[in-house]
């Protein structure tokens, strides 16, 4: 899985301090648009942001693995679905705060990171798309035939989480609010994480497994304790997302949510965590946007995503740094 | 000062024999050079010292430990290091990130989450030591994919001084270096000679000549000759099978 | 009990010849190519489309399924050409981001094209009978036919691939991509065949199973699924390994589905028993899967890891 060298940044560069200036005015932003939303009397939008801000947790996550270790998950959208089970299964049993649930999804990605991540990472390239896909795909299936939660048809929530006891997320505002500074929070955990002596050993590994090797590292447990790491933010995400909704159902973990999670990436920028934020942004808009024209808005965004692949010689990537919104080395 | 001791090394390709039944001492602090012919199993050699490459057969002892079942890292970590005749390094990182990540791996954890790994002073610091003994401290700061050949010789060393060696294998330092490059990177081997054991692969005749302490030279596979390098120079079995031919090449 | 078996295992053959007919394109485009394709679940879906339209307008199976052998050819020419000859020097990457564009825009076009609800296509005539197995127990013909046709296409291909000049290639190829090219090979049309191949077979496949399946948009997903289970399980590139990793997904997805329950209520109580197999039996294959490549991660015959 070398491949991603070429187009991956690298983690220690000063640069960094440009990406964290990046993220902050997306936050800014992020933090501005309520009451832009409410002033102009769409307070739907606020919704939607919510759904937007789960997704930018899920990319950035999926970014610190694929983007700085260079493992292609293909299963990731099963950890937003641990999130928004782990919402289910706690309500059900009459526990509705929300760090008692968000630590309920991080232990059961954790548990199915570490299983599957043991095995997938024993190897390398195609094979682990494809493995980490097809556990995705059994997740998914298990929640299907979870018929005490509804199996196929899902199971609505009968209310929001709880903070400490006070029902702050009964508001969308509130809902807004908290999950922003969730994102705020997971994103500089995730800075600090790529900067640290740990960070460096995961882009090293990544640059070239070998050379790790030959100075004392053995790559797989480092490539298996960022998996971990990632899927249990990616559950966190799926936390938010059940909240959102209302409602709980294995579509949420089916692979095609794996492969935009993937595209969110791409588009933002791999290697970068403050892209794949921009990414989701830029994903789910255009797939609002163009839902309003078509009801087989799937079909442009397909063709959409064909064409900037074949037509620039670097991938997504290469457009985005000819455009010079992302900094990296050819 | 540790020694290195191979017994019985064996290693075959489908039918082909590539090493062959390979022993060797090499003394606590020796400057062992290893010479032979292309295609005599030289890199091969190396890479089953390291543990790249798993032997069918035979033994090798780190001092008092064998390490004969150990992977590349257990071995590195134990003190066994070496160098690759193609430059490995992380291009993506500056010369002063490769190495630092090779103090990192045998100091301390690296299952450190928050801190600034490049505001560590002691991790730079050292890493600094090690560029300067292999003569790379000016070019520090710079990406390492943006370096010289040359340079990149002297990175692979310093990272290998960086994991602090007791055994240091060495895969033609000098591959592709020419002229006063040679020389001058012929004199920091020169400076390292006595601080630890170090094994030497070496093609540059002039070099081995004037580093090693004692000269083993392996022909498909096989040892066939071990000595000082006078005694080596002389053996006429070694003339006909290896140095005879490179004056037939050259001529 | 052992008359539920038998037909259990005969189902369980049938979908192990279907997945082997779209797996062994699958394992050769990664093998050889090192490409990865997501797209190629819609071949199936387009094959079973396309005998439903042709069945459709000819009045006849045969003439459909006539029509739908070249109409393949050219459907795999055309992807091959358009897209993925552009895709084989990218990043995996890359190729999963285009290939899943693929997905969606096929997705959504056979929507456009033939509606949403589901297609069927008739059973020929001579095939819609059933024979009698052992004792009371009946088969359908046309499933057997269809498991006789997957294996003769099975046969063929084991033939070209060990005996003939392109099989040679795609051997090579699939240990050794240079060898190929240093025997001035032309690469790119190698690789053209290989993919048409593919994607006839995987046409082929969904036009066999049309008649028994309804034919709807989400056909081609869930067999993807199983298709790179199949092709992992049996290490990439291997023809072998497809055909046995075929039969095992399918074998232990059908048996297991029907008889795990039942070997679940020997020593739970019935309910319990039921729904714990409701939730396992799907796992199954992704369980044995985990458990194949925990003891060889190249799959049973892959060479490379």
């Amino acid at each position: 899985m070398t491949e991603l060298t070429a187009t991956a940044t690298p983690a220690n560069r000063p640069a960094l301090s440009g990406r964290v200036k990046a993220a902050l005015v997306l936050f800014v932003l992020f933090a501005l648009m309520p009451p832009v939303a409410s002033a102009l009397d769409d307070p739907f939008y606020v919704l939607i942001g919510t759904r937007i801000i789960a997704y930018a947790i899920a990319a950035m996550a999926l970014d610190l693995i694929l983007g700085y270790g260079a493992m292609v998950s293909f299963g990731h959208a099963a950890y937003l679905g641990f999130g928004t089970y782990a919402v289910a299964i706690l309500s059900r049993h009459g526990i509705n705060d929300l760090f008692l649930q968000i630590v309920f999804a991080m232990g059961i990605s954790a548990v199915f990171a570490f299983v599957t991540g043991a095995i997938s990472l024993r190897t390398r390239g195609v094979y682990f798309i494809m493995i980490t896909l097809a556990f995705g795909q059994m997740a998914f299936f298990f929640f299907i035939s979870l018929s005490a939660y509804g199996g196929d048809d899902g199971v609505a929530l009968a209310q929001r989480s709880t903070v400490l006891g006070m029902d702050l997320l009964e508001t969308n505002f509130g809902l807004y609010y908290v999950s922003l500074a969730l994102l705020i929070g997971l994103f500089f955990l995730c800075h600090r994480i790529v900067g640290s002596r740990f960070g460096r050993v995961l882009t090293g590994v990544r640059e070239n497994p070998t050379r790790m090797e030959a100075i004392g590292f053995s790559p797989f447990r480092y490539q298996l304790t960022a998996f971990i790491i990632s899927g249990c933010i990616t559950g966190v995400a799926g936390v938010i997302l059940a909240n959102q909704a209302q409602f709980v159902s294995p579509a949420f973990m089916s692979w095609h949510k794996s492969g935009e999670l993937i595209v969110m990436v791409v588009l933002g920028g791999v290697g970068t965590l403050a892209g794949p934020i921009a990414g989701a942004v830029a994903a789910l808009m255009l797939e609002e946007w163009l839902g309003h024209f078509s009801d087989n808005w799937k079909l442009y965004f397909g063709i959409f995503l064909v064409l900037m692949v074949l037509f620039s010689p670097h991938g997504i990537t290469g457009v985005l740094r000819k455009m010079g919104l992302v900094r990296g080395q050819e | 000062m540790t020694s290195l001791t191979v017994t019985g090394l064996n290693k075959s390709f489908g039918a082909l024999k590539v090493t062959d039944d390979v022993s060797l001492s090499v003394e606590p602090g020796e400057f062992h050079a290893i010479i032979g012919p292309n295609g005599a199993g030289k890199t091969t050699l190396i890479s089953q010292l390291s543990g790249q490459l798993r032997s069918d057969s035979g033994a090798v002892r780190l001092g008092d430990h064998d390490v004969s079942r150990l992977s590349m890292p257990e071995r590195v970590r134990l003190g066994l290091a070496r160098s690759f005749q193609i430059t490995s390094v992380l291009p993506g990182f500056t010369a002063l990130e490769n190495v630092a990540l090779a103090v990192q791996a045998r100091d301390g954890s690296s299952y450190r989450f928050f801190g600034r790994v490049s505001d560590e002073s002691p991790l730079n610091g050292e890493a600094m030591t090690a560029l300067r003994e292999a003569g790379l401290d000016r070019r520090a700061h710079v990406l390492a994919k943006s370096l010289s050949h040359g340079e990149h010789r002297r990175l692979e060393l310093a990272i290998a001084l960086a994991t602090r060696p007791k055994v240091l294998l060495l895969d033609e330092p000098l591959a592709g270096v020419g002229g006063e490059d040679a020389e001058a990177f012929i004199e920091n081997l020169r400076k390292l000679k006595g601080r630890f054991t170090m094994v030497l692969i070496e093609h540059d005749m002039d070099a081995v000549f004037a580093l090693a302490d004692r000269v083993s030279v392996l022909v498909y596979g096989r040892i066939i000759a071990t000595g000082a390098p006078e005694e080596i120079r002389n053996d006429p079995e070694v003339r006909a099978a290896y140095l005879g031919e490179e004056e037939g090449e050259a001529a | 009990m052992m008359n539920l078996f038998v037909l259990q295992l005969l189902n369980g053959v049938q979908l192990g010849v279907l997945l082997f007919l779209i797996a062994a394109g699958l394992t050769l485009v990664f093998g050889i190519m090192d490409v990865i394709n997501l797209a190629h679940g819609v071949l199936y879906m387009v094959g079973a489309y396309l005998i439903a339209t042709f069945a459709a307008a000819t009045g006849s199976f045969w003439w459909g399924l006539l029509l739908t052998l070249p109409a393949a050819v050219v459907v795999g020419l055309v992807v091959e050409f358009v897209v993925m000859r552009r895709l084989y020097a990218r990043s995996h990457l890359d190729q999963v981001l285009a290939t899943f564009g693929l997905v969606m825009i096929a997705n959504e076009a056979v929507k456009m094209i033939w509606g949403t609800s589901p297609l069927s296509v008739p059973m020929p005539e001579i095939f819609s009978g059933s024979v009698p197995l052992m004792g009371p127990l009946k088969y359908p013909v046309y499933r057997i036919v269809i498991i006789a046709a997957g294996l003769a296409v099975a046969l063929g291909l084991f033939v070209m691939v060990n005996y003939t000049r392109v099989g040679m290639l795609l051997r090579a190829g699939a240990t050794n991509r240079d060898t190929v090219s240093a025997l001035g090979v032309d690469i790119n049309r190698l690789f053209a065949i290989v993919f048409t191949l593919g994607a006839v077979l995987a046409c082929l496949a969904g036009a066999m199973v049309a008649p028994i399946l309804s034919v709807d948009t989400g056909m081609g997903e869930s067999v993807l699924i199983l298709t790179f289970v199949v092709v992992v399980i049996g290490g990439i590139g291997s023809i072998k390994g497809a055909f046995l990793g075929a039969l095992l997904v399918a074998t232990v997805d059908t048996i297991g589905g029907v008889f795990g329950p039942i070997w679940l209520r020997s020593f739970l109580d019935p309910s319990a028993a039921g729904q714990m197999g409701r939730v396992l039996a799907p796992m199954l294959v992704y369980i044995l899967m985990a458990v194949i490549l925990f003891a060889k991660p190249a799959g049973l015959f892959g060479r490379r890891a």
